[in-house]
């Protein structure tokens, strides 16, 4: 190193640069998290704080099977469950037994719930990867979810099972009954665990990880069992989903079906698809603007879910790598300083795009307005300018939107692919990879 | 939903009689029930095989079978309904695989998986959204709303009789298809060898494209004559679609015979398991009190009917650990 130091000092200097840079992120984020209260205080954002902070743990903890080993779940949301479950069961009785657990270390508990039930199932279930460990995946999720309604006694059936947070013993003076203790709390485990996370990618096993779903048959040459690697990979994964399971049950203070059903696998599958599932990051951006979507859209329209499908589905196809990957997608160019050869012809596709979007709306909305028939009223509250779902001209205004916003829209599409590819050649050209 | 009991099952105690005509029913419901899921498996298991996408919509399919055919009996009628309503979902099936999974078909399998997971999500909230959460009432054509014939004590409906008639024929129809003509010679060889197939000059493309659009359309067959006998509702596809792919998975992924044989077989477990009221209760009496409320009490009072709905799910977890290929899969894909 020192040596190093003496002949090449540059190199340190920028090594040192980077690993300022790298640590600099994870205080910056906590710090972040630290003040975000003082600037948003209100008790409506404090939930929401504490909501995506839970999604984010959540869809990290997804991440590992998706993003690093390859493994697409659909019934992700076992191991939330099930975390959450033995966190309230694990509450009720330290509160019954008087033990002395404070409350910041049952997610731990949570933890452990997600982590033993995945070790029960997972030997089975990452026998096989790809299709296969999906359908499978959905199929142990389905017998979970459905064996959690019979085994009521556990799982307390429809009604779910509840608790008091605050009959807890008290740590630091903290008794966890106001929410902001409670974001406080969630934000101390998030970062926790996404460091866990993040470190967890760069030890050998996160690498190994990494080339069992990228060739699973040169991993086996190389003396590595995939098979084992995916259960090791799965147990991680279904710890870190049961400490947000945990943190879940502290926060509503109740578990039931729900938290192991198919929707809630469904929303994490999204939020992180949706989010990138190339970059640690990607996650977290899908899970923020996954749970802030669902807090914000459920109040504006009654058919939010079907617009998660169609912005899932414009993710799918258009861009695979998620927002992530469309943001990094950038790098080269800015770094290159060929960043403003694109900006205007984004500039000008987002006109149309809009109306395009713009179009979609009307036209769902009307349909679901005019669907619904009376009791919502046909009358559609549009970003402030109304529309009457029932009349022609509502319709005729959409269709122009949709069929014309599209056609326009393609054209300007071409034109952003024939800017990126002239910015990409001399980003190319100055020696940076695009 | 997956109910096939006869509605009038108002079986008194003890009499062999009763027993033997639980049988029968339930054979039958269940053969029933077996051959509505081969009509959707069958597809879903030629699609997976030639294309290797798992089309999580298919089940979606189905349910978008049962509600244009709610939809168009009203306006039309049952029988045009039955031909016109298949071939619209048919449509929607080509139009998803030319417009949709050919072009994601360079990302991968996993990336047409999510294509057709988002849009079974999509589909049930597009068919919440326009006809509601609520079961729809669609009815039997009263061309078949008689008992066609009565085993002991209960009249068998002819609508069943009908299900089964028209299964049965698709059936048959496919296999003759598959086997016996041109058309499934040039499917068949696209399985295996799709550039060869290319290669001779028939358009591969367009052949996978027909062959997601009559799965497809298959699966709206099915949706159209299980909707009357069946609930009809925007649910329905969740309910059922999780259920194909334990067929799918049990059977052996790709084989056909083994989905028959797994439809065949999930039919009637199932079918037998929603008939039975027995429980670990009922057989040795009830568990001394000193238990209390705990996990063994709730093993021992749960009925058959009522863990009817995991048992598929607990097959596929038995079919994993012995035979991880399925019943006839032939190679660990």
């Amino acid at each position: 190193m020192i040596d190093a130091a003496t002949s090449v000092p540059k190199v340190v200097v920028t090594a040192r640069a980077q690993r300022l840079r790298f640590y600099g992120v994870w205080v910056i984020a906590a710090v972040a998290l630290i003040v975000l209260p003082f600037i948003f205080s209100s008790g409506g954002s404090l939930t929401s704080f504490s909501l995506i902070g839970i999604s984010i743990i959540f869809a990290l903890s997804y991440n590992i099977l998706l993003g690093q080993t390859g493994l697409l779940s659909f019934g992700h949301a076992v191991h939330y469950g099930f975390g959450g479950f033995l966190a309230i069961h694990v509450m009720n009785a330290v509160t019954a037994h008087e033990w002395s657990i404070p409350l910041p270390f049952i997610p731990l508990f949570g933890g452990i719930g997600g982590l033993l039930l995945a070790l029960v199932i997972g030997w089975v279930m990452t026998k096989r990867a790809g299709t296969v460990f999906a359908m499978i995946s959905l199929g142990i999720g389905e017998l979970v979810a459905s064996s959690s309604l019979i085994l009521r006694s556990v799982f307390g059936g429809e009604s779910g099972i509840t608790t008091d947070r605050t009959a807890l013993p008290h740590m630091l003076g903290w008794s966890f009954g106001p929410q902001i203790q409670i974001y406080y709390l969630i934000a101390f485990w998030l970062m926790i665990s996404a460091i866990a996370m993040y470190a967890l990618t760069r030890t050998p096993l996160g690498r190994i990880c990494n080339a069992v779903r990228d060739n699973p048959e040169r991993v086996e040459f190389i003396g590595y069992d995939p098979h084992v690697v995916r259960y090791i990979a799965y147990g991680f994964a279904g710890f870190f989903a049961g400490i947000a399971g945990g943190l879940s049950a502290i926060n509503f203070e109740i578990a039931n079906s729900a938290y192991l059903g198919a929707a809630q696998s469904g929303i994490v599958l999204f939020a992180t698809f949706i989010g990138g599932t190339a970059y640690f990051f990607g996650p977290i951006l899908g899970a923020i603007l996954v749970t802030y979507l669902q807090l914000g859209l459920t109040d504006v329209t009654t058919v939010w879910q079907l617009y998660f499908g169609i912005i899932f589905i414009g993710i799918v196809m258009f861009a695979p790598g998620g927002i992530a990957g469309l943001l990094m997608m950038h790098r080269p160019l800015v770094r290159s300083g060929t960043l403003g050869m694109v900006i205007p012809s984004y500039l000008v596709a987002l006109v149309p795009t809009l109306a395009l979007a713009c179009g979609v709306i009307l036209a769902i909305e009307s349909v679901a307005r005019y669907a619904q028939g009376e009791g919502s009223g046909s009358n559609i509250d549009l970003l402030g300018v109304p529309f009457n779902a029932a009349s022609p001209l509502t319709w005729f205004a959409a269709a122009i939107l949709i069929i014309g916003g599209f056609f326009v829209a393609r054209i300007s599409w071409r034109r952003i692919a024939q800017a990126w590819d002239r910015a990409a050649t001399v980003a190319r050209d100055r020696g940076y990879l695009a | 939903m997956l109910e096939f009991v006869p509605r009038n099952n108002a079986i008194p105690d003890t009499s062999e009689c009763i027993v033997l005509e639980l049988i029968v029913i339930s054979t039958i419901n269940g053969v029933l029930f077996g051959m509505l899921l081969f009509l959707l498996s069958s597809g879903l298991t030629v699609i997976f095989s030639m294309m290797g996408v798992l089309n999580f919509a298919h089940a979606s399919f189905y349910m978008l079978g049962a509600f244009f055919g709610f939809q168009l009996t009203r306006w039309i009628g049952f029988w045009p309904a039955l031909v016109l309503a298949p071939l619209l979902v048919g449509a929607i099936g080509m139009a998803v695989e030319r417009y949709g999974l050919r072009s994601i078909h360079k990302h991968g399998h996993v990336a047409e998986l999510l294509l057709t997971f988002g849009l079974a999500f999509a589909i049930e909230e597009i068919v919440s959204m326009i006809w509601g959460k609520s079961p729809m009432d669609y009815r039997v054509p009263a061309l078949l709303d008689f008992p066609a014939f009565t085993v002991f004590s209960t009249n068998y409906p002819a609508y069943k009789i009908f299900m089964l008639a028209v299964s049965g024929a698709i059936f048959v129809a496919l296999l003759i298809t598959l086997k016996r003509t041109r058309v499934g010679l040039i499917v068949q060889a696209a399985l295996t060898h799709p550039n060869m197939v290319a290669h001779l000059g028939h358009n591969v493309g367009r052949v996978f494209m027909l062959v997601f659009g009559v799965g497809a359309a298959l699966a709206g067959v099915a949706g159209v004559i299980a909707g009357p006998a069946l609930v009809t509702q925007s649910d329905m596809a969740t309910l059922l679609g999780p259920i194909l792919f334990v067929v799918i998975v049990f059977g052996g992924l790709g084989s056909l015979s083994g989905a028959f044989i797994a439809s065949l077989f999930i039919g009637l477990v199932q079918t037998f398991a929603v008939a039975l009221n027995g429980s670990l209760a009922g057989a040795f009496g009830p568990l001394d009190p000193s238990f209390g409320p705990s996990i063994i009490t709730d093993i021992w009072n749960v009925t058959i009917s009522q863990i009817a709905p995991i048992l598929p799910y607990v097959l596929l977890v038995l079919i994993l650990i012995v035979r991880p290929m399925g019943l006839m899969g032939s190679r660990e894909t």
